[in-house]
């Protein structure tokens, strides 16, 4: 049985309880996204987007990832292809991004 | 969300403010996996045109929601009087005061956010009646602009889109 199963998710499949989050889930939650792999760069993104809601409380918003995280719009799209917003986010273990750029 | 969701924008106005809400829900757009098109007609061809692009403006006449108390003036409902606008530099200065609030909200420059979408896979075309009648060619426009098409093209490429016209 696999770790995610056991996890209480809303109709969106986004965590409900973003402490809940571990590596493990993110993996899983990438293969459901249609993400086989999650490379260094996927990680950096995550990272980023895990340690940005920590401090100000809300899912980023893409362009704070790409900004923040440095990771330029193409490369971001490339990794999260088909809707980076809510992937990353949804990966990640937050909810969807607060905010609209 | 249907897998192939599709939305066309129709940008007709070169006005800063029209310029943003293609900017904004295509962002969003392409944030959430659906294809993105962007369609420039007349006017809105500022917002792709190399030269204009960094100066769009926003005239306050005819903008009747545009409120002194907006400059932080204790005016009420009160709006900038039309007989004001006319005045040299009230056009440069209402452009200037939304461009500072554009930026308060994080939001970036147009050419910044154009650029933004089109590395997020947004497709990009200037209407070709358009582009005859204001003598313009592909140079004149930004990079990443596809191509110059017909009404008729742009029927073609969205067909099944979601159509927003601005």
């Amino acid at each position: 049985m696999s770790a995610l199963e056991t996890i209480e998710r809303n109709e969106e499949g986004f965590l409900v309880h973003p402490a809940d989050w571990t590596k493990e889930l993110a993996v899983e939650i990438a293969q459901e996204e249609g993400l086989d792999e999650l490379s260094e760069a996927h990680w950096k993104v995550i990272e980023f987007a895990r340690a940005n809601a920590e401090s100000s409380g809300a899912s980023p918003t893409l362009r704070q990832i790409t900004n923040g995280a440095g990771v330029p719009t193409k490369e971001l799209f490339k990794l999260f292809p088909k809707g980076p917003a809510k992937k990353v986010a949804k990966i990640s273990g937050l909810g969807k991004p607060e905010g609209c750029v | 969300m249907s897998e192939d969701r599709h939305i066309a924008f129709i940008c007709s106005k070169g006005d800063l403010d029209m310029a943003y809400p293609a900017l904004v829900m295509g962002w969003a757009a392409l944030g959430n996996g659906i294809d993105v098109t962007i369609f420039f007609t007349f006017w809105g061809m500022d917002i792709i045109n190399k030269k204009r692009q960094a100066h769009l403006e926003l005239s306050p006449i005819t903008k009747t929601s545009m409120k002194m108390s907006m400059m932080g003036l204790p005016t009420g409902n009160l709006g900038i009087p039309n007989i004001l606008s006319i005045i040299p530099g009230m056009t440069a200065f209402t452009s200037w005061f939304m461009k500072k609030k554009i930026k308060d909200v994080g939001a970036p420059p147009v050419g910044e956010y154009l650029e933004m979408l089109i590395d997020g896979g947004a497709k990009l075309y200037a209407c070709k009646m358009s582009v005859d009648m204001f003598g313009l060619s592909m140079d004149d426009f930004v990079d990443g602009v596809e191509a110059i098409v017909t009404a008729g093209d742009f029927m073609d490429m969205t067909d099944g889109a979601q159509i927003i016209f601005i």
